[in-house]
This record gives C-alpha cells, structure tokens and sequence, in this order.
C-alpha cells in the first residue's frame, strides 16, 4: 500500500471528499471546458480575472479523485495569485508531474502532494487536466481542452 | 515448420476448464508483489504458449512474403496463412474461405463493410439500426457514413438491465432499414443479444445484417451459418490471439458485389495505367502485405478453443460470473451495471463515493487487472447516469482464487476513501 499512500494522501482524499471552489461564477471572465478522454472526466473552469490577478475561480465536473482533488487544491492555490504567478505555477506543476528527478518547489506549497501521481503515468493526465484548462483560460483558447 | 495439419477434431474435447489456466505463461506472474489476477480479457485476453509457439515459429523459420515468391520460405508463409483462414472457416462453419478477410481487428472488419457496402446499400432518407449498447467501433463508422449520404443513425434502446428493447427493435426496424448492425455480447454490459431472432427479423424486414462478434468469440462457439449473419466480425486478441489481426465474415455473395476498399498490392489481378482488374475473395480485401504472422497466431487460437468444450466452459465460466456478482455485491456502496438475464462473463459495477479510475489504480495495487473507464461505450455510461465503471471480465483461464483477491483491492479500495 506504499505507493498508493504516497498517491492517495490525506489532503487528496479531503479534497476529494470536499472540493472548494466547486461550483459557477456568473459573470466570469473565461469559461472553458477541459477532458479526459481516457476515464471520462469532464471538468468546467470559471475564471474572473482583474487585470493582473486571478480574482476568482471556480470549477464544476465529475472525475477521479485524482483529477477533482487536483483541481480543488489548484483553484485554492491560485485564488488572489498573479496572472504570472498562476503560469508560472503551471510550469512547475507540468514539472513535478513529469518529472521524478527534483523535489518539487517549495512555491507549489499544498499542491506537493500530487506528487505521488508520478508514479503513475497513466494518472498524470488526471492530475494535469485542471492545469491544461487553466492554462488554455488564460492564453485566450475558448475551446475545449483535452488531456489527448 | 510447414503449417500444422489440422488434428484438433481427433482429439477429446477438454471439459476440465481448470486446467487450462497453466497453458498461459501471463498468469504466472507477480504484479506488485501478488500474483496476477487477470480480469481484464474483454480488453484483451492472454495467449496460451501453443500461440505464442506458433506465432515465434513463423517468425523464426518461414517469415516471408506470401503468394509472391516461389522459394521455399515463401511457400511456407502462404501455406500457413491459408491454413490459419481455413481453420479460421472451419471454426465458425462458413461454407468457404473465401467469405473470410482477415483484418486488423473487429474495427477494420465493421470499417470495411461501411466503406464498401454501406454506400451502395444506402441513399438519402434510408436508414442503419444499431443499439444503445455498441462499441464506438459499430457506431462511429455508420454515423460517418450515414452523414455522407443523408441516412438516419437510429440506435434501438436498452432496458434497466441492459437488455435490448425487443419491443422497440420491432418498432424501428421498419422498410427504411438497410442495414442492421448490433453487437452479438456487450463489453460494457456482458449482455448476449437474441442474435439469431434479431438477424431473423432484419432480414424479414429486407436488411442487411452486420454482427459484431468480438465478445461473443471467447465465451461462445459461434455458427455463421446456423446465425445466417450476413457479416460477422471479430479479432483475434480477444480469443486468445495476438493483436492486429481479425477477421470479416460475409457471405460470398454479398462479398462478390462489393468493391475493394483499399488498392494495391495483393488485391489485382492485372494492372495498367487505365484499368486495373481485382484478385478474387478474399484477397480483393487484403490489399497490402498481411498480417502473417498474426494469421498464424489466430489459427493456432481457433486450434486451442477448437478442444475445448463449450458447455463446460460455460458452465465454468456463470459459475464463476454469479459468485463474482455475489461478492462484489457484498460491497458497501456497490450498484452492478448490467444484469441482464443472459450474459457473458462480464461485472461491470459503480462503487459510490469512488471513481471506477481510483478502484481500477488501488486494485492494480492488489496485483488485479480490472478495465476502468467508459470501455469505448459512452451511450451506455450515459444511459446509465455513470462517467464510467470498473470492469471485471473472465475468461476460460479465471478462477475464484481471482475473484478473491479482486475482493481484496476492493476492500482496500473502500477503506482508503471512507
């Protein structure tokens, strides 16, 4: 059971259990849905933005709880956080996802504990859904993004 | 190596499906520091040794082109790759080897009657009946060509249990029907249709009959003739042979109307620049260097399944299924999906609270290969108001020893989420 602790943490599981930021925001400035073709997770990002800030952030859908716990900690993370920031973040997420040979940044604070989803390359596309849609958000895509 | 003779039928049936599991090298292996339970064969299931042999002889010995060259090795690659389709025609009992294509699989087989047939058989206003039950393989080519020509797409629904609604079959089939095209046992679900009463009625109602048969092949001795399908089609991964090799059915009649869907090399008889005349059945089919190797692989799967006794196999397999059912029911927060009254052995189930993709990664843990996801049906996840399942499925090789280390995952997988 090692492993599965190590992707299973605690703060996954409550964040599973208890998403925050779950729900819409009506006058959002970016709206855009993301995909996992894979196990059908299906994920809405709503996005107010104030010029250089995320001001906040909110996300609907149903998937695993790789994918909702990952979102949850994301929205939680990047809430008041500069537009520059919030990539910047992403980058490091991408990063840590990816990639086993560093220790994740201290930056990324609570979203540390995605890291056991490396060993699971199969799963990395649920913990990188949120991620993708965030990023397309604020690069301007209205499209759907898909983790394919 | 020449190609093997047919000696099967000298040989007594096996009615001791137990001891079949030691013909597969797969299953000796540890996952995780546990053996392997293996409920993954509706996805595909694993290879007997006497496959494996057959298919590391080919390559080893007589890999080569087949009806090209007039050496030795030639010859042997097309000996064994007509005795495979021989074999192949024996098994299902179609009347000759030339209403048997090998394919890539099941998708290309259903993609070559659409590509071929479909367009012919259908113009504006006409109409293709599947179900709600389908693979996206026997939905999503219809649909392309049905938009090509301005057909209907109607999908027959399916019931609570996800049986197919005979009642509703009755109402769409109707003299707008060309083609009727549905799935013989349902990967998603493990339901076995009325095949041969619904081919029955779409020919009663003038339509042509397309069957996808690749759940159907592990589980059932299937009777082209004694269905009276038009097509039938399977692959071989999911009978216990390799990848990338499948098979079409089709009658020779219907297959003698139909043009080729690929050109080039292997499917001509003669070739200029301003005509090119087509190679006889089945090879107008095969355009292309085929999959020799594979052939061989499928025929020495038909020679493995040809042993083996249905009855017991299906006895040994609902046995199997219905204490599987039992216990996985047993579970808190446990909804079954799919209970259909006949079905194959398949358990496709929700567990509340947990996703299938977080049961499917903690029961890997466990050392249990199970399916997760919305297994290339999404009309059925729909239908039953689920993103997805978890699938066991079983196959000749299972026992309940698997059943009780899937029990295990389960386990760990409810107490790590509550």
């Amino acid at each position: 059971m090692n492993e599965l602790q190590e992707l299973y943490r605690e703060v996954i599981l409550d964040h599973n259990r208890q998403p925050r930021n779950f729900g819409e925001i009506d006058d959002a400035d970016r709206v855009i849905d993301g995909v996992n073709p894979l196990c059908g997770d299906r994920m809405t990002l709503y996005l107010k933005l104030d010029g250089k800030t995320v001001e906040d952030v909110r996300f609907r859908g149903s998937g695993c709880a790789i994918s909702v716990a990952s979102s949850s900690l994301m929205t939680e993370r990047i809430k008041g956080a500069s537009i520059d920031e919030t990539m910047g973040l992403f980058e490091m997420v991408h990063e840590m996802l990816t990639n086993d040979a560093d220790e994740p940044p201290d930056e990324l604070e609570k979203l540390v504990a995605l890291a056991g989803v490396r060993e699971y390359p199969s799963r990395v596309k649920c913990a990188s859904l949120a991620w993708h849609a965030l990023r397309a958000a604020l690069t301007g895509a209205d499209h759907e993004v898909s983790t394919e | 190596m020449s190609a093997a003779v047919k000696t099967s039928a000298a040989l007594a049936p096996i009615t001791d499906i137990a001891s079949l599991r030691g013909d597969f090298p797969a299953l000796r292996q540890r996952v995780h520091g546990h053996p392997l339970a293996y409920l993954d064969s509706a996805a595909s299931s694993q290879c007997p040794q006497a496959v494996i042999d057959a298919i590391a002889r080919q390559q080893s010995l007589d890999h080569a082109n087949v009806h090209r060259g007039v050496h030795q090795l030639s010859e042997r690659a097309t000996l064994a790759y007509e005795s495979a389709r021989e074999r192949v025609r024996d098994y299902i009992n179609a009347a000759s080897e030339h209403e048997i294509v090998f394919t890539r699989g099941t998708t290309e087989s259903i993609n070559l009657v659409c590509s071929s047939l479909g367009g012919r058989l259908l113009s504006s206003g006409d109409e293709v009946l599947i179900t709600w039950m389908e693979h996206h393989s026997n939905i999503v080519p219809w649909q392309m060509l049905c938009e090509h020509v301005g057909a209907r797409l109607v999908p027959v629904p399916i019931t609570d249990a996800g049986e197919l609604d005979l009642e509703a079959f009755d109402r769409l089939l109707t003299d707008r029907t060309r083609i009727v095209a549905f799935v013989h046992v349902s990967n998603a679900l493990g339901t076995v249709n009325p095949a041969r009463e619904l081919i029955a009625k779409a020919h009663a109602a003038g339509a042509v009959v397309v069957v996808d048969g690749a759940q159907a092949m592990p589980h059932k001795r299937i009777d082209v003739r004694d269905l009276d399908c038009d097509f039938y089609a399977f692959s071989g991964h999911k009978m216990f042979g390799p990848t990338g090799i499948g098979v079409l059915y089709g009658k020779e009649r219907l297959l003698d109307t139909m043009p080729p869907w690929q050109g080039g090399g292997e499917m001509i008889l003669t070739v200029d620049f301003d005509r090119t005349t087509f190679n006889a059945l089945p090879y107008k089919f095969e355009a292309g260097t085929p999959n020799i190797a594979g052939a061989v692989g499928l025929g020495a799967a038909v020679d493995y399944l040809s042993r083996i006794d249905f009855p017991a196999l299906e006895a040994h397999e609902s046995a199997l299924l219905e204490h599987a059912t039992e216990r996985v029911a047993e579970i808190d927060g446990v909804r079954i999906v799919g209970t259909a009254a006949e079905k194959a052995s398949v358990l496709s189930f929700v567990i509340d609270g947990i996703h299938a993709h977080d049961v499917g990664t903690i029961v890997d843990g466990a050392g249990v290969a199970v399916r997760t996801g919305h297994h290339c049906a999404m009309p059925v996840m729909d239908r039953f108001g689920v993103p997805a399942t978890a699938r066991a499925s079983f196959a000749l090789y299972n026992n309940e020893d698997d059943v009780d280390q899937l029990i295990v995952g389960l386990r760990q997988a409810v107490e790590l989420f509550r």
